[in-house]
């Protein structure tokens, strides 16, 4: 064997050698901290893009309207709209047109194109709040149309920047928190839609998948964690399961639309269906997340019970089940946050349909959220933009609270044996 | 609305059951002792509501199935029916009416001899509801008295009881097989019916998808294939996507899990895991609405032939930054799952970290971050909502990245979405496209978990 001297690590070239390595170390450093910055600053500007746009969603352009009501000559009764239902009494008067001349009184010819469908019933609550203002000449605040609404907030047509501007030194304008966008459903006019329909068909939908996929996602976790015998069946059940968390959720659209439509004639876009379709997709997660849990009690707890005389069921539901729990729940409300911001499946049961009014049960025609933000993203109209983001704000929060309730869960009763 | 009465006065009659045969039992225990009773009071009382509210919940679910056949058998044997048109089709047009008229579905007839059949139907359906409700409550009745006649001190309550709890555990858990089947058969079935009418191969192996032609009469045979459409969803979520998610994913798991100080890692890791959170159509707005208008201003500036608003790249880009996550976790694991020792021994061995990193820990690492990315691959096939919205439908057959391409799930999407009756090629064609993807992503997992599960073992 050749003998070697030692290495002279003082020599030029071992101390070049040494810095090369040493700089290609800080090299990869920066880049693994590079990597880690650019996802996060990708989320940030993803978020921050979404929060610029849609708070201004949350706003509205508000018009002064001056009306006299006494020359408008509006065949209402006040007592009938003490009485009855105002909504019927003031439909049978013409508000529409009153509520147009009086904005090209104002504002010349084309005012009433300044005005959003929304005037009307800006209106109209007006009227049913005070019925006295009926003899009087009053100013009220209505919403304006999509273009000055838009230009409004800086991002119109040159033609709507000149009307604002117009506005503006007549003093008319005034912005407002847009109340109708929480509480109206779907509109062709995106000064008066609102997410409230959406919002609605979502907590029908979630509300189905929770019942059906939360008893059978613990029960078979149970089964297959604490009962279940070693044989080809088990095996058959546990591959099932593994695959279909992993079964892209289209797929389950597909299931739904060929079973639950086709075969059993369920209402189309209902949040029956819908529900029944997420809480299969769920439910695999939730068993997943069960097993977990229901493995992390220690055996000890299980022959304590035996020991004394309970029975395998008593066993499981008096004391693996309470102790599994919050590990269970936290899995099942992740679980939902998923459900709930999904959309493929939900294209394909139909649930894309134009709905104007909120659902009224589980059977009648509904949208969800995640849908709504997806059929509006469709929309040409500007003003539907700032709405969209919205919308996804509200989805956002919704997704937020629900992972910190699982956090909090997680944090508070998360148990080390 | 009266079925749900009825079972809301099942479930009633069960907690008085249970109430009146747990009371018994506490007392038949009080006169014979503890020990010689072999159930507790409270099991008596499960045995009870058992035998009061399956049988007849059963029995109200065969009736649901059951009732409307009777209704219409026996409205058609009123007088009122005998002058309905003899055809099916017809026929059945106006009972169904008739029948959603009754039910208070439908306000006013389009076809005026609906409105003669609506009483009969009205008749018929209240009989039959109060038929069933009727047996309904006397099946829990003798139920219910069947079971408390039993309650006796030496009476096996608990091991009956148990024996239905274990049965209903076990039903929950078929329902995963259920579920699979349901799946497998659909994809199937539907499939079956769209190769009827397509050549399989010409589907498989075709280079030209239009199937608006075929809707519009122009025959199938070059309106199905299949290939841009894999090519595309190749292109986006095993190319692009992947070419973003890992890098960024394995160096972020590199950096967190060898570099950063636990204070970072504690902020950084959960921060990353949103990304995975949030709601893909959030993902394909973003990327239609910010990403891809400027990608494609940014193509049109360089001077790139073809640059789409719809682009490829915008749709891989997104999916890959929603990817990383998922990359990162798995990389994350495999690379916590080599030993410790062979990290020491190339430390001690006068390495670097990052050295041993890329020499030592990488390799070592490899087939699990193989099985993560095939998953992640797996993943970024099946996603529906980035491509929807961001990538396009024009089915190019194109290497260029800001050219618009479309994917299987697009086109699913799309095929599913219009009016077309159910049974037309083009909406078949839907479950076909589903079969392979759920064929492909299957086997993409099978292998990932094979390859994963060797690996590990290989460490034990």
């Amino acid at each position: 064997m050749a003998s070697r001297a030692p290495t002279d690590w003082t020599s030029d070239a071992m101390r070049r050698r040494i810095a090369r390595r040493y700089s290609a170390e800080r090299r990869f450093k920066a880049l693994g901290l590079l990597a880690i910055l650019l996802s996060a600053g990708f989320l940030a500007f993803l978020l921050v893009s979404m929060a610029a746009n849609g708070l201004r969603g949350f706003t509205r352009t508000e018009i002064a309207l001056p009306i006299d009501f006494q020359r408008a000559a509006l065949f209402v009764d006040p007592q009938a709209l003490a009485m009855g239902n105002p909504d019927q009494v003031l439909a049978s008067a013409n508000l529409p047109a009153a509520i147009d001349k009086a904005a090209e009184e104002v504002f010349g010819k084309g005012g009433a194109h300044l005005l959003s469908a929304g005037a009307m019933k800006a209106v109209r609550d007006a009227i049913v709040a005070d019925p006295a203002i009926l003899a009087k000449k009053v100013t009220i605040a209505v919403p304006a149309a999509e273009g000055i609404d838009v230009a409004a907030k800086g991002k119109g047509s040159d033609a709507d920047e000149a009307r604002v501007a117009r506005l503006e030194r007549a003093g008319a304008l005034s912005t407002g928190f847009n109340w109708p966008f929480l509480t109206s459903s779907d509109g062709t006019d995106p000064t008066v839609v609102g997410i409230w329909g959406a919002l609605k068909g979502s907590l029908l939908t979630m509300g189905i998948t929770l019942l059906l996929s939360f008893p059978v996602g613990v029960l078979a976790a149970l089964y297959l964690e604490e009962y279940a015998p070693r044989n080809r069946w088990t095996d058959l059940i546990e591959v099932s399961i593994n695959n279909l968390a992993a079964v892209p959720s289209i797929i389950f659209g597909l299931l739904g639309l060929a079973i639950f439509l086709n075969l059993m004639h369920l209402p189309r876009s209902a949040p029956i269906v819908g529900g029944l379709t997420l809480a299969l997709m769920t439910m695999p997660v939730i068993v997943i997340a069960g097993r977990n849990a229901i493995k992390a009690v220690p055996p000890s707890i299980r022959d304590a019970a035996l020991g004394i005389g309970a029975s395998p069921v008593q066993v499981v539901f008096h004391h693996v089940l309470p102790l599994a729990l919050p590990g269970i729940l936290t899995g099942t409300i992740i679980g939902m946050a998923r459900a709930l911001g999904e959309t493929a499946p939900l294209l394909m049961i139909g649930m894309r349909a134009f709905v104007a009014s909120p659902p009224g049960g589980i059977t009648d025609p509904a949208t969800v959220l995640p849908v709504q933000i997806f059929l509006w993203s469709d929309e040409v109209g500007k003003g539907f933009i700032e709405k969209t983001s919205a919308a996804i704000i509200i989805l956002l929060l919704f997704l937020l609270t629900m992972n910190s309730i699982a956090i909090y869960l997680r944090n508070k009763f998360e148990r080390k044996w | 609305m009266t079925g749900a009465i009825v079972v809301l006065i099942v479930i009633v009659l069960a907690v008085v059951g249970w109430i009146m045969a747990r009371a018994r039992a506490t007392r038949l225990q009080a006169e014979v002792g503890r020990l010689a009773t072999n159930s507790r009071p409270s099991q008596h009382g499960w045995y009870v509501a058992l035998w009061t509210a399956l049988p007849s919940l059963l029995f109200l679910a065969v009736w649901a199935n059951v009732m409307p056949g009777l209704v219409t058998g026996t409205v058609l044997g009123t007088p009122a029916a005998q002058a309905l048109p003899a055809d099916d089709f017809s026929r059945g047009a106006i009972l169904a009416e008739a029948r959603a008229i009754a039910s208070g579905a439908q306000q006013g007839a389009f076809n005026p001899q609906s409105n003669t059949l609506v009483e009969p139907f009205r008749a018929a359906t209240n009989r039959y509801s109060a038929i069933g409700a009727v047996l309904a409550a006397i099946l829990s009745f003798a139920g219910g008295a069947y079971a408390f006649s039993r309650v006796k001190p030496a009476f096996t309550a608990r091991s009956r009881v148990e024996r239905v709890v274990m049965w209903a555990l076990l039903l929950a858990s078929l329902i995963a097989i259920v579920t699979t089947a349901g799946i497998v058969a659909s994809l199937i079935f539907e499939s079956w019916r769209f190769f009827s009418m397509v050549n399989p191969l010409d589907f498989l192996f075709g280079l030209k998808w239009s199937p608006q032609s075929a809707a519009l009469g122009y025959g199938n045979k070059d309106a199905f294939g299949a290939i841009p459409l894999f090519w595309g969803t190749i292109f986006i979520g095993a190319i692009i996507a992947m070419a973003v998610a890992i890098p960024l994913g394995l160096m972020s798991a590199v950096y967190l899990t060898q570099y950063a100080s636990p204070r970072l890692r504690k902020w950084m890791k959960p921060i990353l895991e949103v990304l995975a959170g949030v709601p893909t159509v959030v993902y394909g707005y973003f990327a239609a609405l910010t990403v891809a208008p400027a990608l494609r201003n940014f193509a049109a500036g360089v001077g790139i032939p073809g640059a789409s608003s719809e682009s490829a790249l915008a749709a891989g880009l997104v999916m890959g930054v929603m990817i990383v996550p998922f990359v990162s976790s798995m990389a994350d694991d495999s690379i916590a799952a080599v030993p410790q020792s062979m990290r020491d021994g190339s430390l001690a061995m006068g390495a670097t970290t990052s050295e041993t990193i890329r020499r030592v820990l990488i390799p070592a690492a490899l087939p699990g971050v193989v099985g993560g990315v095939l998953l992640a691959v797996s993943r970024a096939i099946g996603e529906t909502m980035i491509v929807v919205m961001a990538a396009g439908l024009a089915a190019n057959l194109t290497l260029n990245p800001f050219a618009s391409v479309t994917t299987v799930t697009t086109q699913m999407v799309q095929l599913l979405t219009g009016d077309q009756e159910f049974d037309s090629a083009k909406t078949l064609a839907a479950f076909a496209l589903g079969l392979v993807l759920f064929v492909v992503t299957l086997l993409l997992n099978i292998v990932a978990l094979r390859v994963v599960k060797k690996y590990r073992e290989a460490y034990e």
